[in-house]
């Protein structure tokens, strides 16, 4: 289903839930919602569904208004971060209900109750009530029960929240593989990087009910739009005076006020020689190692500034104290009116790319 | 364990003096003349006519109040239509009859629908006679067991959440199915535990009906305003008889009682 | 379109409905009460509660329901704890029985007590004996109060004890605290609000009997006569003004219990 959403709105009282909210998705594509909690993700997830009103705006399903229409009327399935299955009823009988309620004959239901059942592997557990069931096998039932109906779009709000950290991952590619193979266009929530990064086809960051950026984990990671962008996704250390840092003493006196934004993988660290570019460095003493499983994370201190980044266990141990040599190969500029993400004048590139 | 063993004594002994002696005390009096005296007393055709009106109020008006209850604690909890700040009001407001003396209660039905008011001469032209009559020991009941049902409904409402509704609506039910199909199951027996209630309460009530009912013998007596005319007449062998029926019925709800508050609670 | 049409006032029939009943059930008498005591003006309306008669039975009715809350506090307390932390046979019986003066019609209970302590029986022969009379005296009252309020301190105090945390005791114990100083300092703040509003709701119920005193009070005008009979007396004699009066009293007192018990209620941590 092709979805188009213009200038949304939703406040509750005084607050602004959702912030003029305009977005297009295509046929058949997973799209993740991603912003942290509280930011008005789920609002224009239950709006799309129905379930809230919006303020004003426009929702249009296939160039058509539905604004108007109630969820049992919008042709979507939707799973809950709860899951919310019927307590009282067996497995069968909720993948059931939406067939019911249909009016579907017995045997139609049977058959595709049947078909789900064994799509989402629950066979064997189809008599059992939603107690007797793991959390992951709950999730696959909301996902099976939403799926009944053939919704032409599928929401789903914070579908691994839930979850055991374990399972988390083993259940994210199974529902990825199960959209894909279904092929319905489908838009889920989270508050998780990692999580949308890995699942979703794109990915739209919603930030104070505003949308930021929306487009591929990779065009988001690589050039994030606003400030916000850049610091939700990845990891980050904002450097306040920009001059500390060299290669950037330009931009510091073009712009003033501008701040650096700076990735762990923005940096390169060495011990005095290893680095080639040697005039482009920084003199800096590791603060900390911490071990972080398949490489360590370093704390660094260059003057009072503060920076971090990972090193491979391959390379020479570092010790708290020890001297090393720093590249910063490039920053994330911002100041209140623009961004930017600028190269090490130092290295090749003399000019700062204007986004 | 000296100390537990005397609190648990200590408990025996209140329950034992305040209310099983007390029970015990109503049988015994009820058969102070024997069986026949009892029956004789349950027998008379005031006793008959009593209990007869007794049950008419008993299902009336628990008929009534379940189906208001129900349907206000659904609109308490779940209703978008109605602003916070007016639930707010309206759930204090659930309140008030447990706070105003049952006396109270039925003088106010007197005072509204009494035959020297207006809406009450206006019914009396009409021939519908509402307070010395079934219509207002109704309304009284009404009035005194209507925050039951809301109370038992209303929290939970607020358990289960909305989300399994929401859910039902996404699958494309509407209202009347998700009711009957995803809430009903879920209030099932908090409604009968207050369906319970409802009947032990509008069975027993008293102060109301005697002021709405004015205890006309044989028209507008009940079983409870029954015993308390025959003590008053010194007739307490009659009186205990009624007593008695009352009192095992009551026993009776309380095992009910019991019963739906251990289904409610493993639901 | 037609059937949402047709949906659409389906509900609004049911909502108006809804709220129209509970406005014209609960809204519109106390309304009226109010409004008739103050039919006559304000003179009237004082000059009713200042009978002396009266406000000797509201102040009578104060004091007795007065004593009847401090002695529920003090049983319902105990047997709450008693049902909730001890195993002993018979607790789930006794647990069952705690409901029964709810199920009771409060004339039975009146009568049970005219029984029991009535001037024929075996006890209240004793005490007349010792120049002690109960029934038809304020012993009676209180008696009755007791018995009819039995539940709502116990049924108050025993979610709380069920719900507490017993970590929270146990880290009082490994901080080296008695047993005594725990229940004061832990256990007995989390009774609390349930003891509060136990016995506030049991106070309000007391003041407001009406059955279960009625047959064991003897209704001595000024000496035994409570507030709930003198009203039901005022509407006996056809002067439902001064009945009016004294029940707006009454309802202002019972109101104010009301809120203070829902304040109490929504003060409670948790909630």
């Amino acid at each position: 289903m092709h979805i188009e959403v213009r200038n949304l709105n939703k406040s509750f009282g005084d607050f602004n839930a959702v912030q003029n909210v305009s977005f297009e998705i295509e046929k058949g594509h997973l799209i993740g919602l991603l912003g942290p909690s509280g930011g008005g993700k789920t609002s224009i997830l239950r709006m799309l569904a129905g379930l809230e009103t919006p303020t004003s705006g426009d929702i249009l399903f296939h160039g058509k208004r539905v604004n108007d229409l109630p969820p049992q009327e919008r042709g979507i399935g939707f799973v809950f971060q709860n899951y919310a299955l019927f307590k009282h009823m067996t497995v069968f009988d909720n993948i059931a209900f939406g067939l019911k309620v249909k009016k579907q004959s017995k045997e139609q239901i049977r058959q595709r109750v049947t078909e789900l059942v064994e799509l989402t592997g629950l066979k064997g557990f189809e008599h059992r009530y939603v107690h007797q069931l793991s959390g992951g096998q709950r999730q696959r039932v909301a996902f099976a029960r939403a799926l009944a109906p053939e919704p032409q779009l599928l929401l789903l709000d914070e579908p691994f929240a839930a979850i055991d950290a374990k399972i988390r991952t083993e259940l994210r590619t199974w529902l990825k593989e199960m959209i894909e193979r279904v092929g319905i266009t489908s838009i889920f929530v989270t508050h998780d990087q990692d999580e949308a990064i890995e699942v979703a086809d794109e990915i739209m960051i919603i930030g104070k009910g505003k949308l930021e950026q929306k487009g591929t984990p990779w065009e988001i990671y690589k050039n994030p739009e606003t400030p916000f962008v850049a610091s939700f996704i990845g990891e980050s250390t904002v450097v306040e005076d920009l001059s500390v840092l060299k290669g950037f003493e330009s931009a510091a006196a073009d712009h003033p006020g501008t701040k650096a934004l700076i990735r762990p993988e923005y940096i390169e660290i060495g011990r005095p020689g290893e680095i080639k570019l040697a005039s482009a460095t920084l003199d800096a003493n590791v603060k900390d190692v911490h071990f972080r499983g398949s490489e360590w994370l370093v704390e660094l201190l260059v003057g009072n500034v503060k920076l971090i980044t990972y090193r491979s266990l391959e390379k020479e141990v570092l010790r708290p104290g020890d001297f090393v040599n720093v590249l910063v190969h490039r920053a994330y500029l911002f100041n209140d009116n623009e961004s930017w993400i600028a190269e090490n004048s130092l290295k090749t590139d003399p000019m700062p790319v204007h986004i | 364990m000296t100390i537990r063993r005397t609190w648990i004594a200590a408990v025996y002994f209140i329950f034992t003096v305040l209310l099983i002696i007390p029970l015990i005390e109503i049988v015994r009096g009820s058969w102070a003349d024997g069986w026949g005296g009892f029956t004789d007393a349950l027998m008379r055709p005031q006793s008959l006519h009593a209990l007869g009106m007794t049950g008419m109020i008993v299902i009336v008006v628990t008929l009534i109040n379940t189906m208001f209850g129900v349907m206000l604690a659904l609109y308490l909890v779940r209703a978008q239509w109605i602003g916070p700040r007016i639930k707010r009001l309206l759930n204090s407001l659930v309140d008030l009859p447990f706070a105003v003396s049952p006396i109270i209660g039925g003088l106010m039905i007197v005072l509204l629908l009494g035959p020297s008011t207006v809406i009450g001469a206006f019914f009396e032209d009409a021939g519908f006679k509402v307070v010395y009559a079934l219509p207002g020991m109704i309304l009284a009941t009404l009035f005194v067991t209507f925050p039951i049902m809301v109370r038992e409904v209303l929290p939970v409402l607020q358990e289960i959440g909305a989300q399994q509704e929401e859910a039902a609506s996404t699958l494309g039910a509407y209202s009347w199915y998700t009711f009957w199909k995803v809430t009903w199951p879920s209030i099932r027996w908090g409604v009968i535990y207050g369906v319970v209630l409802t009947v032990a309460r509008s069975l027993g009530e008293f102060g109301a009906v005697l002021v709405v009912s004015g205890n006309i013998m044989n028209k507008t007596q009940t079983a409870t305003t029954l015993v308390y005319q025959d003590v008053e007449n010194f007739n307490v062998v009659a009186a205990n008889g009624v007593a008695l029926v009352l009192a095992v019925f009551s026993v009776g709800l309380l095992l009910l009682m019991e019963w739906a508050k251990k289904r409610k609670e493993v639901h | 379109m037609n059937v949402m049409f047709r949906g659409k006032l389906w509900s609004f029939g049911f909502r108006s409905t809804v709220m129209l009943y509970f406005v014209i059930l609960i809204v519109l008498p106390i309304l009226g009460i109010y409004s008739q005591s103050l039919s006559l003006g304000w003179h009237p309306l004082w000059e009713s509660i200042s009978d002396p008669l009266a406000w000797k039975a509201v102040l009578l009715t104060v004091k007795l329901a007065v004593i009847a809350t401090v002695i529920n506090l003090v049983i319902g307390t105990l047997i709450s704890w008693v049902l909730i932390r001890y195993r002993f046979p018979g607790r789930h019986l006794l647990n069952s029985l705690v409901d029964l003066p709810f199920a009771l019609p409060t004339a039975v209970t009146g009568l049970m007590i005219l029984l029991l302590l009535g001037p024929g029986s075996l006890v209240g022969g004793f005490a007349a004996k010792l120049g002690f009379e109960i029934v038809f005296h304020e012993p009676a009252i209180v008696i009755a109060m007791v018995f009819v309020t039995f539940p709502f301190v116990i049924r108050a105090v025993q979610p709380l004890l069920e719900e507490l945390d017993k970590s929270e005791e146990e880290a009082a114990y490994t901080m080296g605290a008695t047993r005594t100083r725990t229940f004061f300092s832990i256990i007995f703040p989390s009774m609390l609000p349930g003891i509060l509003s136990g016995g506030m709701l049991a106070f309000s119920r007391g003041l407001a009997e009406f059955g279960a005193v009625v047959l064991v009070a003897g209704n001595i005008p000024g000496k035994t006569l409570i507030a709930s009979v003198y009203i039901f007396g005022e509407i006996e004699s056809n002067n439902p003004q001064g009945a009016a009066a004294v029940s707006v009293l009454l309802l202002t007192l019972s109101f104010l219990i009301l809120w203070t018990v829902n304040l109490i209620q929504s003060r409670r941590p948790g909630q």
